[in-house]
């Protein structure tokens, strides 16, 4: 089972990397957020797996997909690669990949200490991770909803544009209104009408 | 084993996003996509060493790293939205102006 997840997200992380449509990337690269976390299941890691889902696949590739159908990309400039970095990069990768895979491969599996301060109970993965999240963790915990508030406001200033053209709202002109200036109280008497001379301009 | 399985995958995640980075030179959208690459070849290689050692402080770390990835998704696809904005392209060849 883990097997068929980790060669989908391998191949659609492949697929995601050489695929001509920049849409067809982004669905691969959905296909691989989905078996990454299928292997967080695996590992018991429910509820980062469902958070994986929800906030990744569910806003942050949303995201990416309206800026991609935004954008308009010149499909004939795409398609001429030019590619000067080809040999270095795949020596480089390659290099960096069979190091770990040795590294991994050739380590002790012995004895490992304690681990730090949180184990696991018999109680459900998202108990467990409120247990150490809002005691051990909180300051970690407050200081990224800060990182989030800044990245909101970050993006917000940043493609916030006003155009002079549009009708908006001037709240200090609306409460400077008074009654003494737009209103104006007439009598009428009945099938009788304003009268010409009493229009309004 | 699973444990080999896992950084095997993550490792290899992490190389292929790195090779992305420097041989897709089309456009900005898909070297920030193999940016997530990266960042999900961390958080697998995070939560497979939670498993093993029975430790949360790997899920936890790994949360937080998504936090912080999904916020600098967010700020860099709105550079690069302005940046589209002012020049009007996004291959990446032409984007050799500091000044853009």
């Amino acid at each position: 089972m883990f097997y068929i997840f980790s060669f989908v997200l391998a191949i659609s992380a492949v697929l995601v990397v050489f695929s001509q449509n920049p849409v067809n990337s982004l669905l691969f690269l959905i296909l691989a957020f989905f078996n990454a976390a299928g292997i967080f299941l695996i590992a018991g890691a429910e509820f980062l797996a469902m958070i994986l889902i929800i906030i990744y696949v569910g806003a942050v590739v949303v995201l990416f997909l309206f800026v991609v159908m935004m954008l308009n990309f010149d499909m004939q400039l795409l398609r001429q690669e030019l590619k000067p970095y080809q040999f270095i990069s795949t020596l480089i990768s390659a290099v960096v990949f069979s190091e770990m895979i040795f590294i991994f491969y050739f380590s002790k599996r012995g004895e490992f200490a304690k681990a730090y301060i949180s184990y696991q109970d018999s109680l459900s993965n998202t108990h467990n991770l409120g247990n150490v999240l809002y005691t051990h963790y909180a300051y970690i915990f407050q200081i990224s909803g800060l990182i989030l508030l800044v990245a909101m406001v970050a993006s917000i200033t940043l493609t916030l544009q006003f155009k002079h053209n549009h009708k908006r709202q001037h709240l200090s002109n609306q409460l400077q209104r008074s009654p003494k200036n737009s209103l104006e109280l007439v009598d009428i008497k009945t099938q009788d009408g304003m009268g010409k001379e009493e229009t309004l301009q | 084993m699973i444990t080999f399985n896992i950084l095997l995958l993550s490792s290899f995640l992490l190389c292929l996003g790195f090779l992305s980075i420097t041989m897709s030179r089309r456009n900005v959208i898909s070297i920030l996509m193999a940016i997530e690459l990266i960042i999900l070849a961390a958080q697998l290689n995070f939560v497979c060493f939670a498993h093993q050692l029975q430790d949360l402080s790997g899920q936890v770390f790994a949360l937080f790293v998504l936090t912080v990835a999904a916020a600098e998704a967010a700020i860099g696809l709105a550079i690069v939205v302005i940046y589209y904005r002012n020049c009007g392209t996004i291959y990446l060849n032409k984007i050799n102006k500091l000044k853009g």
